[in-house]
């Protein structure tokens, strides 16, 4: 019990000092090429709203499933809530997970469940009881605005819609974090806004969230930090910051 | 883990079936077929093996004593004779109840009249019924080599046409089974390569959520188990139901053929093969799904 109090404190000691996502001279590099991330340093504090921003190849992927514990990196430490993912054992990663609300491009929704189905799964996986995930899930489901179509597949929904539920999901057990991935990148101008209000609005409500995106408009309107990647390292990070251009 | 979980656990298992309606069907047919051709098999050679089995337990061998041999010395040879591995059973036949059985067949009932002693005086012996009629050869060699012992009656050919084809029989099963093991796995890969593709995306979405390994695997693993219940189910009432009406077809159209053939019962033919069957497609089930998600835990 002591023991578990003291390692409580420690990472809590640690989201002090070095932010709640923490990338220490960070390096991956894949079996058949050059470098996808090559030292990467990155603090990013509780309850901030970070771009991170870039072309194609310059490692933004690579560094969300660093963040996702999906890949370990090659070098430098990566330490998210506190825990450092390299000494993370396979057993730990659902728990370390559990933590962290995952938004993707493709919505990837559960094709054959509805939409309540769909975001009480998230509340199955940590075994929350009946009677709650019965208050929980409806309750989210209106803070995204999809309270009348709970009983809907995903293929009934639109773009924006599917995105809101994913959206529902990864926020349906409060996590201290939410990753997005190109979470507007199928969906028109009007649901991307949409998206990035409930996005600022989750924000606001202390979750720190992480967007990786390429949509310059939103970039520079929302006028948040911004990191911009270029080729594995970071080239530029601003607070209220805009969309650099390659050239 | 909390009940509502293991509940939530089966009733995914079981919806699983019905929402991959196609990828269930090919499961459950591949599954069915290999174990048809299985139970069908087995009704088959089990079949033959009882019938050789019920010739066989006729085939006797018959042992006849030198004229003054003492009865203690024969009933001592007999009481070797029922020690050897080779003899199932021994019995005696005095000269006395050798003439009692044949003397009125032969000679009608006054058959005593004309004879003053026993004709068959010295041709008592032991009838001797054989556990492996393979092992025929070594018993009447043995017999033959007692020097009480005038004469063994025995058939060579019989035995060893017995004998050559429960070794068939035993070789045809090996290959057949081998065969349908190689069939059933090639198949059943091709099925679970299926069932990959079909549930790539959705352990990966449930690994990024957080789900454990346990809670990813185990609607997937009931579901296979259900499958290849269902999967071992369909043929062995199909089988039962042919067997039925093909035991009580021969029954009717070759009664003359009853006293020769002697089939298994439905009861003793599925009193193995029902639980053989289940217990094999619910392994086969089983593995296939831990082998189908394994690839995909490592998200």
């Amino acid at each position: 019990m002591a023991n578990k109090e003291y390692k409580l404190r420690k990472r809590e000691q640690m989201i002090e000092e070095n932010g709640i996502i923490f990338l220490d001279n960070v390096t991956k590099t894949y079996s058949t090429g050059a470098p996808a991330l090559n030292g990467i340093t990155l603090h990013i504090g509780r309850g901030e709203f970070v771009f991170i921003v870039g072309d194609s190849g310059s490692g933004k992927s690579t560094l969300i499933k660093l963040l996702l514990r999906e890949l370990t990196a090659t070098g430098g430490s990566v330490c998210v809530m506190g825990s450092d993912l390299a000494k993370l054992k396979h057993r730990q990663i659902p728990k370390f997970r559990r933590n962290l609300g995952v938004v993707f491009q493709d919505f990837r929704l559960l094709k054959d469940r509805n939409v309540y189905e769909n975001v009480a799964f998230a509340q199955r996986i940590v075994e929350t009881p009946v009677s709650e995930m019965k208050r929980n899930v409806p309750s989210i489901l209106a803070t995204v605005g999809l309270a009348g179509k709970y009983k809907a597949k995903p293929k009934q929904l639109s773009g924006g819609e599917q995105q809101r539920v994913a959206l529902a999901r990864a926020l349906v057990n409060k996590p201290s974090i939410l990753l997005a991935d190109e979470p507007t990148g199928n969906l028109d101008p009007k649901n991307s806004w949409e998206i990035m209000k409930l996005l600022e609005e989750i924000n606001e409500t202390g979750t720190t969230v992480v967007v990786v995106t390429h949509n310059r408009e939103i970039v520079n309107a929302m006028q948040k930090r911004v990191v911009t990647m270029k080729k594995g390292v970071i080239v530029s990070d601003e607070e209220k910051g805009g969309y650099i251009d390659e050239d | 883990m909390k009940i509502s979980t293991i509940l939530y656990t089966i009733k995914q298992g079981v919806a699983n079936i019905f929402r991959n309606k196609w990828y269930s069907l090919a499961s459950i047919a591949t599954i069915a077929s290999c174990l048809f051709l299985f139970g069908l098999f087995y009704g088959i050679l089990a079949n033959f093996e009882h019938i050789l089995k019920t010739a066989e337990e006729g085939v006797s061998v018959t042992v006849f004593f030198q004229e003054g041999t003492s009865d203690e010395r024969i009933a001592a040879i007999g009481q070797d004779i029922s020690k050897r591995v080779e003899v199932s059973e021994v019995h005696y036949h005095s000269d006395d109840e050798i003439w009692a059985t044949f003397g009125p067949e032969y000679f009608g009932d006054n058959y005593a009249e004309g004879f003053p002693e026993n004709p068959l005086e010295g041709e008592d012996n032991y009838e001797i019924f054989l556990s492996d009629v393979s092992l025929q050869d070594a018993l009447v060699t043995w017999l033959q080599s007692i020097p009480e012992v005038r004469k063994v009656n025995y058939s060579e050919m019989t035995a060893s046409t017995l004998s050559g084809v429960n070794l068939l029989i035993a070789y045809v099963s090996l290959g057949i089974i081998v065969i349908l093991l190689a069939v059933s796995i090639f198949l059943i890969s091709n099925t679970v390569a299926i069932g990959i593709s079909v549930r790539k995306e959705e352990i990966n979405i449930m690994k990024y959520i957080g789900a454990t390994d346990f809670f990813v695997r185990a609607p997937f693993v009931l579901e296979g188990m259900f499958i290849g219940l269902l999967g071992a189910a369909i043929p062995l009432w199909i089988i039962k139901t042919l067997y039925q009406y093909a035991l009580s077809y021969i029954v009717e159209r070759f009664a003359i053929l009853s006293g020769f053939l002697n089939f298994l019962t439905v009861e003793e033919i599925f009193g193995f093969l029902t639980p053989v069957c289940l217990l094999v497609g619910a392994g086969i089930g089983f593995l296939g799904s831990i082998a189908t998600v394994r690839k995909h835990l490592h998200v």
